[in-house]
């Protein structure tokens, strides 16, 4: 039997087209002879294949002609989700927008620079009293009334709420710092650079110029002995070369450099700006010249520009202290003489750590 | 959903038993109900009509073969079964052309219809085979194939629009071409 009458005989046994002797004598063959029922098997399986095909091209024809029968643009305009009148006009314009806001945000930055606007400053300005953690702080109030309470406060080394730098004016216990130090102060003392504290009273301050003088009223004190230095009267010159000391922590710190402008923050004529390191803790310490003339006193720096510190120029000092009313000044008498002047940097720091003072503040 | 045509929209029973019955005005209007909310679905989500064109038919193919099968039951609402499908077919050719953004505006709720597009999937591949078995079989085997098995013409019709001498020679043929399909059809990978 050929494949071809095989192929035949599957095919009319598959339809049903056989006769009853036919058909059964063809299910014997079929069921001993394994190669003839894979032959069925398979055959019904690929017409079937064929079959469904057709039916999958007939379906997919019919489903286009539907498909044609709609509006599909006219659908797809309706079903299109449109962005809102705001997104559209973005679309569109959007060049045009960005230029005309370009050039807007131009014209604002240009006028605050040209208005000076943008040369405000203000929030980078600090006062360099030093200002201790809460913690510390609170010990050392009660550390503080403790002291009180035992009548043993003078000489303790306790750091205060408050620091500051302060120097020595005249030989009897003058001492002058920044007004922003010792403000709203209940008790200020001073201590020097051999560990000492002795009490003080702020005899006399003058906010505007950021001043004030203190007097020691401890009676230990004697006398500092004659101070080293002089004060300078009249304006320095920029590029002069200065210097300061202080406390900005614990112990003494030099701060070295030059003057180099001769006004301070935003044009204050009252002060000079320097170029000298410093920190909170350098708030009234001496600006000194090469020569040992005090010739201003650190009250402030610029927080982001370095090594641009502010000093109230020796002037405004000397004015201040004419200005004490004679009932509060005592026995103030100035020093006018320079024993610094042709001394070396180390030896005039020497001589002159003495009269260098931290100012400890203490309020409630 | 306002943008729905609401004239003629087949019942989903209506559509079963439609399809059952090879109901041509069953499924013009299944394929009108429903086509509006596949091409919200696909315009709206990097596609275009053809797309969506595409997508639907390919989705109205799978559930009329589920129900010709008769293993389709209906669980949900055969809107909701329609755009799910449609949204998983959109979604797996948005990642075969890498337009998939990671998110999918979607206008109707939807369920997880994975395995039915895959089956479906298969029976395609199967059946381009077929397509191109044709193709590389000519003429006239093609002709004679497609007419006695897919539109059921005798081999008496067939013998006399090609001109055989007898039906006996038109078989031979037929057979023959028929071997030569299926060897066509299994050389394919």
């Amino acid at each position: 039997m050929s494949d071809n009458q095989l192929l035949e005989q599957i095919e009319r046994y598959l339809n049903g087209e056989m006769s009853n002797d036919e058909r059964a004598h063809f299910e014997v063959l079929r069921s001993e002879n394994a190669d003839v029922n894979k032959k069925v098997a398979e055959h019904k399986h690929f017409v079937n294949l064929i079959k469904q095909y057709g039916e999958r091209l007939e379906l997919e024809k019919r489903l286009n002609a539907l498909h044609s029968e709609i509006d599909v643009h006219s659908l797809e305009e309706e079903l299109m989700i449109h962005p809102s009148w705001i997104v559209s006009i973005w679309r569109n314009h959007h060049s045009k927008i960005s230029v005309a806001a370009s050039i807007a945000i131009f014209a604002v930055l240009s006028t605050l620079f040209f208005t000076g606007y943008l040369n405000n400053k203000e929030v980078n300005y600090v006062k360099l009293s030093r200002e201790l953690d809460h913690l510390k702080n609170s010990t050392d109030q009660i550390n503080h009334k403790l002291n009180n309470l035992n009548r043993s406060g003078k000489g303790n080394s306790n750091p205060g709420n408050f620091r500051g730098t302060g120097f020595a004016i005249s030989s009897n216990g003058y001492i002058v710092t920044d007004y922003h130090v010792v403000k709203d102060a209940d008790s200020v003392y001073v201590q020097g650079v051999d560990g000492k504290s002795y009490r003080t009273k702020v005899i006399y301050s003058e906010p505007g110029a950021d001043i004030a003088v203190l007097q020691i009223t401890d009676p230990a004190f004697k006398s500092f002995g004659p101070i080293p230095y002089a004060f300078k009267k009249a304006d320095t010159d920029i590029g002069e070369n200065v210097f300061t000391i202080g406390y900005p922590r614990d112990a003494m710190v030099l701060g070295p450099g030059f003057l180099t402008a001769s006004t301070g923050f935003r044009g204050d004529t009252t002060q000079y700006q320097v170029s000298t390191p410093v920190d909170f803790g350098n708030s009234g310490g001496p600006l000194l010249d090469s020569k040992g003339n005090v010739i201003g006193i650190i009250n402030a720096k610029e927080t982001h520009v370095e090594g641009a510190a502010f000093a109230v120029k020796s002037s405004y000092l000397l004015k201040t202290i004419q200005d004490i009313p004679d009932s509060l000044k005592g026995s103030l008498n100035l020093n006018s003489k320079n024993i610094l002047a042709s001394l070396s940097r180390v030896q005039q720091i020497k001589k002159m750590q003495n009269y260098v003072f931290m100012v400890k503040v203490y309020n409630q | 959903m306002s943008k729905e045509l609401n004239s003629g929209i087949p019942t989903d029973s209506e559509v079963i038993l439609g399809i059952l019955n090879n109901s041509d005005s069953v499924l013009k209007r299944l394929y009108i109900a429903y086509f509006p909310m596949v091409l919200q679905l696909i315009i709206n989500n990097n596609g275009n009509a053809d797309d969506a064109k595409d997508i639907y038919q390919e989705a109205i193919i799978v559930l009329y073969n589920k129900v010709k099968t008769g293993d389709f039951e209906l669980s949900s609402k055969l809107k909701t079964y329609i755009y799910s499908v449609c949204r998983r077919l959109w979604l797996k050719r948005l990642a075969q052309m890498n337009r998939y953004g990671g998110d999918i505006k979607d206008f109707q709720e939807y369920l997880s219809v994975d395995d039915e597009t895959e089956k479906n999937n298969e029976r395609d591949i199967q059946f381009n085979k077929m397509g191109s078995a044709l193709q590389l079989l000519g003429e006239p085997c093609k002709t004679i194939i497609e007419d006695f098995y897919i539109n059921n013409r005798s081999m008496q019709q067939i013998c006399e629009d090609f001109g055989y001498t007898n039906a006996d020679n038109a078989k031979t043929q037929k057979y023959k071409c028929l071997q030569r399909l299926k060897k066509l059809f299994f050389q394919q990978n």
